[in-house]
């Protein structure tokens, strides 16, 4: 049995009898039992996963309805609530938070008879973009475990590198979904803002941030994008789709469509060479299938990586006050404290990362530095947005590298902040102006994964993953041995 | 001059549900912690959904005070560390960038004075910290969440108050008339609260916070400006500050803790989107917006000839008014009136008694038709009143089992006459002098069949029996 098959294959797998659920998952928790002493992408594991596969099993057996997804192991950041269990956020100050509630994305794949394998490791509170900002330790990368698996949604990208399951969902606030995607060589999609639910999802930054799915394929995430999309009425800024399906036409090719290179993106200061290699390479490929490419200025996107941080920072400030250890959290005597020093101490629990972001938080929408840093931030956002309204008049996709460097070693960078914070660089224009954008793996060299990213209009995620579908088809890389 | 400007705070107590979850708006009947659920609690994941009828009721209050209203509003957060808070920031509205609240610069009158309102604003009720045994050195502080979430309206008026009298007299008006819009019950505890800022010419503004009650307010003001002249007397320098309402000793006590400059990072909540408030619902509001207590008692006056005053009792009175609207018709509409405010408003003048009541306009109505053709006398509809009000049975149930209906059998009152006729010997004889006697003798027999015998007849049967015409 191939555990490395993609989402489609599995579900043909189990039509035609070649496996049964029981024998998929316990075959994914051994695999999950033998690599992730060393990888470490689970922060937990589902402890019932067999016996949900014994029901769906006997559902299938009995020619019962049955979902769509056929008990196919999915894993979950751990910033995604499922009811009964814990979601920790890989924070010690969420150590011990059990959810009362399931988000929408988790229901709706529940519905549909998918197995959620277990929860998955990130930076605490998903700010970070290796992992190593994790209260529980890091993951590491399956193509080298000296590197970082990119992060926020880290652990999402390892377990599906590794084949620890078929899929995984993840969230994306400045990249977190797509970073990890290129460092581990996996499709990572960050939908329009509002099309997929966050009902349930654990606010960090909650005006720009998305959950989406990270696929072994580009089809898989068609797959997962059809279940999880949607209007919700627990979530006020969810759209209307009308139930649209992305996988029927994702054989549409980019033939005649244009495609513009962003100039800011792909500048060889920022770029390493080899990224930058492979970048021109999907140019040409690009070219080849018909597609029409071109340089294009994005002129904010130089401001988007300041702009990003004081607005996350600002809205971290507040999403993440409510953790004051009063109404939920750990045992801590409140004896002999003032309420905003028990509050203070509550929350010496947060790592360096969220202390930091909490601290800029608290700054940067001050009343008397606002004007100079919060309210800039939005105006970078605002133009930003007409920018982007601009370019797409005239072209139907922008491309660029996903991250402007391959996957780095652990420590290399986590002492200098701000060069750390520039990694963000390709991948926060599209959450700070909410369109979709896919990471599609293109390259492996020196032994790392080079992830390429197409950058679609306000709900375009159908041609979106039509051309991402058209290069993945083009390329066809090594499996990752581990 | 004495400058007053006040910061009311009313829930909107007759919506079902809280502004961002469906746990229920009043929260008065249950258990501490018992109407909470994870969006009020800010439980991680959660996300609030926008109670949109909430923002129609505000949307009506920023029209009846004259105020210019949005065609579309936002919402923002107010960051601050409280126990009662439970996401540590209020959802609330602000008027930073552009106009995003539900209403602004509006005006009201209080006698000759117009009170100019600057802003309205829709936002969230905190939970409640009770400290237990409420003294200096109490030892637990307990917060409960069944508030928190509850709908608000924040009301802000300009310094347009000069004396304390004003401020009662408006406060007066506007429950009235959050009450007649059918948004609010300001009579329930803690559902209209307020703050004030008062200032003597030459003075600083000073803040008065924690006042519990609109009584406790006006005395809350007295005594501020009291003690502010008494300071400008003595020329010590007023400063500004935050004082709290001492309840028990009825004073004003400097807020110990010297209130920083205010820091709430406000920005944008992204999880409710924009609303858009258009032509077509405001029309639709105005349309169907209650009749102004204002109006209401004109057309009680002009319409059904009652007089000013019980027409200007019986308007401002939600309740009273709709008993009355219900009651009334083409030809009882003055006795209707009347009856509600001499009898009825005597027996009701509890909130409790009223809950409880089972008076209906029906009873009303019958009880007024039934003295009109004598079926009872109004002595006996008292009774009745009574009755009606404990068990709600018909009217004439009530007039049968308690025995109720006029005497005006001929017979049976001929007898009660001829006996009252032996006992009262003198005044027969004196009637026949003086003919106003015979009213003496019609009270007797009244008093003889407890108020049932039917007057007119009795009249009758008595000149014939004394023989006079």
């Amino acid at each position: 049995m191939d555990l490395g098959i993609s989402a489609l294959n599995y579900v043909s797998g189990i039509k035609n009898n070649e496996f049964t659920v029981e024998e998929f998952i316990s075959k994914s928790l051994e695999r999950i039992n033998e690599v992730d002493k060393n990888l470490h992408a689970f922060l937990q594991i589902n402890d019932v996963a067999i016996k949900n596969a014994k029901e769906i099993d006997a559902k299938i057996k009995s020619n019962q309805d049955v979902g769509k997804c056929y008990g196919m192991p999915i894993s979950v950041k751990d910033n995604i609530c499922i009811s009964g269990s814990k979601t920790t956020c890989a924070s010690k100050v969420l150590e011990n938070f059990i959810a009362p509630h399931t988000s929408t994305v988790v229901s709706k794949l529940s519905s549909e008879d998918a197995i959620m394998i277990g929860k998955t490791n990130l930076d605490e509170f998903a700010m970070g973009l290796s992992t190593e900002f994790s209260a529980y330790g890091p993951s590491k990368n399956p193509w080298n475990t000296d590197c970082v698996p990119g992060g926020s949604s880290g652990g999402s990208g390892v377990s599906v590198a590794a084949n620890e399951c078929i899929a995984s969902l993840g969230s994306d606030t400045g990249g977190s979904i797509r970073n990890p995607a290129s460092f581990c060589s996996i499709v990572g999609l960050k939908p329009t803002y509002g099309l997929v639910s966050r009902y349930g999802l654990v606010s960090y930054a909650n005006s720009i941030e998305q959950i989406g799915p990270m696929t072994k394929t580009v089809k898989d995430s068609a797959f997962l994008l059809n279940i999880i999309s949607g209007i919700d009425p627990n979530d006020n800024t969810t759209l209307d789709n009308k139930d649209q399906d992305y996988l029927s036409n994702i054989d549409e090719g980019v033939s005649g469509k244009k495609i513009g290179v962003v100039t800011e993106m792909t500048n060889p200061d920022g770029l390493s060479t080899d990224v930058l290699n492979a970048t021109n390479d999907a140019i040409k490929t690009f070219e080849k299938l018909g597609a029409n490419c071109e340089h294009v200025s994005l002129q904010m996107v130089p401001y988007t990586v300041a702009a990003y941080y004081t607005i996350t920072s600002t809205e971290a400030g507040s999403n993440l006050a409510r953790y004051d250890n009063v109404r939920y959290g750990y045992e801590m005597d409140s004896s002999g404290f003032e309420f905003n020093s028990y509050i203070s101490q509550a929350r010496s629990k947060f790592g360096p990362e969220v202390i930091r972001r909490m601290i800029l938080g608290g700054f940067v929408p001050s009343a008397g530095h606002a004007g100079k840093y919060f309210l800039k931030a939005l105006k970078v956002k605002s133009k930003l947005i007409t920018e982007i309204k601009h370019v797409f008049e005239k072209f139907d996709f922008l491309i660029s590298p996903t991250v402007p460097i391959q996957p780095f070693k652990f420590g290399e960078k986590i002492n200098d902040p701000v060069s750390f914070m520039m990694v963000d660089m390709n991948t926060v224009t599209a959450n700070l102006t909410g369109i979709p954008a896919i990471s599609v793996p293109y390259k492996i060299t020196n032994g790392l994964p080079i992830g390429i990213q197409i950058m679609a209009n306000h709900l375009e995620e159908n041609s979106l993953l039509q051309a991402a579908y058209a290069l993945e088809k083009t390329v066809d890389l090594p499996e990752v041995s581990i | 001059m004495t400058k007053i400007g006040l910061e009311i705070h009313c829930q909107l107590t007759k919506l079902e549900s809280k502004l961002f979850c469906s746990c229920r708006a009043d929260y008065r009947e249950f258990q501490p912690n018992t109407n909470i659920c994870p969006v009020c609690m800010g439980i991680p994941g959660s996300l609030p959904l926008l109670n949109k009828s909430a923002v129609e009721k505000a949307t009506l209050i920023a029209m009846a005070l004259d105020c210019n209203t949005p065609s579309k509003i936002a919402f923002f957060r107010k960051n601050y560390f409280y126990p009662d808070l439970p996401k540590n920031f209020q959802i609330t509205q602000l008027n930073a960038y552009g106009n995003t609240s539900i209403g602004w610069e509006g005006k009201i009158s209080v006698g000759d004075a117009k009170i100019r309102i600057r802003r309205i604003q829709l936002e969230e009720d905190p939970g409640r910290i009770i400290y237990e045994g409420a003294t200096e050195k109490t030892k637990l502080t307990l917060v409960d969440y069944n508030r928190a979430g509850t709908p608000l309206v924040e009301i802000v008026t300009e310094p347009d108050f000069e004396n304390p009298h004003q401020v009662r007299e408006f406060l007066i008006i506007l429950s009235d008339l959050l009450e007649n819009l059918n948004v609010s019950d300001p009579g329930l505890e803690g559902a209209m609260r307020a703050d004030a800022n008062v200032s003597i010419e030459g003075g600083s503004k000073v803040e008065i916070k924690n006042i519990g009650s609109f009584h406790d307010l006006e005395k809350a003001v007295h005594f501020e400006i009291t003690r502010q002249e008494s300071l400008a007397e003595r020329e010590i320098e007023i400063v500004q500050e935050t004082r709290h309402w001492d309840d028990g000793r009825k004073i004003t006590v400097s807020a110990r803790t010297k209130e920083e400059e205010a820091e709430y990072r406000y920005h944008l909540e992204a999880d409710i989107p924009w609303i858009r408030i258009n032509d077509d619902t405001k029309n639709q509001l105005q349309v169907h917006m209650p009749e102004s207590i204002s109006s209401k008692k004109e057309r009680y006056v002009s319409k059904y000839g009652i007089t000013p005053q019980v027409a200007g009792i019986l308007s401002s009175d939600r309740y009273f008014s709709e008993l009355f609207e219900n009651a009334k018709n083409e030809t009882n509409a003055k006795d209707v009136a009347n009856m509600i405010t001499t009898d009825i408003m005597g027996l009701l003048d509890t909130r409790e008694k009223r809950d409880s009541s089972k008076l209906n306009a029906e009873h009303l109505s019958a009880l007024i038709e039934s003295i009109k053709s004598s079926k009872i006398t109004r002595t006996s509809a008292k009774l009745a009143l009574d009755e009606i009000i404990k068990n709600g049975k018909p009217l004439q149930q009530i007039i049968d089992s308690l025995d109720l209906g006029h005497v005006s059998d001929e017979g049976e009152l001929t007898n009660v006459i001829t006996q009252i006729l032996k006992e009262e010997a003198k005044a027969v004889e004196d009637a026949k002098q003086n003919p106003e006697i015979v009213n003496f003798l019609v009270g007797k027999v009244m008093q003889k069949t407890q108020g049932k015998a039917d007057p007119e007849l009795t009249l009758t049967l008595l000149k014939k029996s004394l023989a006079i015409g």
